[in-house]
């Protein structure tokens, strides 16, 4: 308690918690049980185009998307925001990238962490590979982030 | 795909944590009830006690002006048998949750009904607050652990129903 201009005033830390299990659907369900095997999948459209993560429709025509390919692992980073002070909630302890990233094979990218050690080894274009969890549960955080391919 | 089972679900943990602070009317309540007190707030235009005190009438639009201390009994308006259970409260299930109209006051206020069965609880039950030992009362609404039945007879709808 706090005694302020002669008030009073109370001040406490509030949390707000609770865990939401979403279902996932068939094309989802794929998508997380692949990355549960360490492979990464796309869908397919009538017109060619390889989405990843897949969607269950073409989000063009509305038209239901059903042929599955493999992608990547690895891709390009098509953008990329640097963090510097990452928060509790954030993939990696250390400054990392948000970064879209375009798997090999797919039209689309995929929002991840880039591990690049410091931004100034960040670029528009650079090619990154997913460095996998030692254990896998079937979630987009078994891929813990992507690093730069040379690294390895 | 392996042989396990695919994915069907996955769970994303959604966490919100504030500092919240009190002051002026609020605090006072916060305050009042730390001492076992509950504080209402009279609008000067309208003479409505809101409880737990509020600073503003939601309906006249003007500061609330006078300080008005309620007992921490009062009538069940309306009421729900809740059957799940969650952490945070000790009563067995089912148990109720009810707006309790406190003596004096014009709006009802939060409250859980234990010490009888779900089913004997009631629109227009009397009912009184079980407080928390002294020693553990705090600046929050917990001190108040739950109503209980007092035993008065039961008030009629007509005398509650501006109030549900």
């Amino acid at each position: 308690m706090d005694q302020t201009d002669g008030g009073v005033s109370f001040s406490a830390v509030h949390v707000v918690e609770y865990a939401y299990r979403r279902s996932v659907g068939s094309v989802l369900g794929r998508f997380f049980t692949e990355l549960r095997d360490r492979k990464l999948i796309g869908t397919r459209t009538r017109a060619g185009r390889v989405l990843v993560p897949p969607c269950e429709y073409d989000p063009e025509t509305g038209e239901a998307v059903d042929e599955f390919v493999n992608v990547g692992p690895a891709g390009v980073v098509t953008t990329w925001a640097w963090v510097h002070k990452p928060s509790a909630k954030h993939p990696l302890p250390r400054p990392f990238a948000w970064a879209l990233v375009r798997l090999d094979g797919a039209d689309t990218a995929m929002l991840h962490a880039v591990d690049a050690g410091s931004e100034s080894r960040m670029r528009t274009g650079m090619r990154v590979q997913p460095r996998w969890r030692e254990k896998t549960v079937g979630a987009i955080q078994d891929i813990e982030c992507f690093e730069p391919e040379a690294a390895r | 795909m392996s042989d396990a089972e695919p994915v069907k679900s996955i769970v994303t943990p959604t966490r919100l944590a504030y500092e919240y602070t009190a002051t002026g009317t609020q605090a006072r309540f916060l305050d009042e009830i730390s001492r076992g007190r509950i504080l209402g707030q009279r609008c000067p235009a309208c003479h409505k006690v809101y409880v737990p005190a509020r600073a503003v009438c939601p309906r006249c639009g003007v500061a609330t002006t006078e300080p008005v201390e309620v007992p921490g009994r009062g009538t069940v308006t309306t009421f729900c048998v809740v059957r799940v259970p969650s952490e945070n409260i000790h009563l067995k299930l089912p148990f109720v949750a009810a707006h309790i109209l406190l003596d004096g006051a014009d709006i009802p206020f939060f409250g859980l009904v234990g010490d009888c069965e779900a089913s004997e609880v009631r629109m227009g039950m009397r009912v009184e607050a079980v407080w928390a030992p002294r020693e553990t009362w705090g600046p929050t609404l917990a001190n108040i652990r739950h109503f209980r039945p007092s035993g008065e007879p039961d008030v009629a709808f007509e005398k509650f129903k501006e109030h549900l």
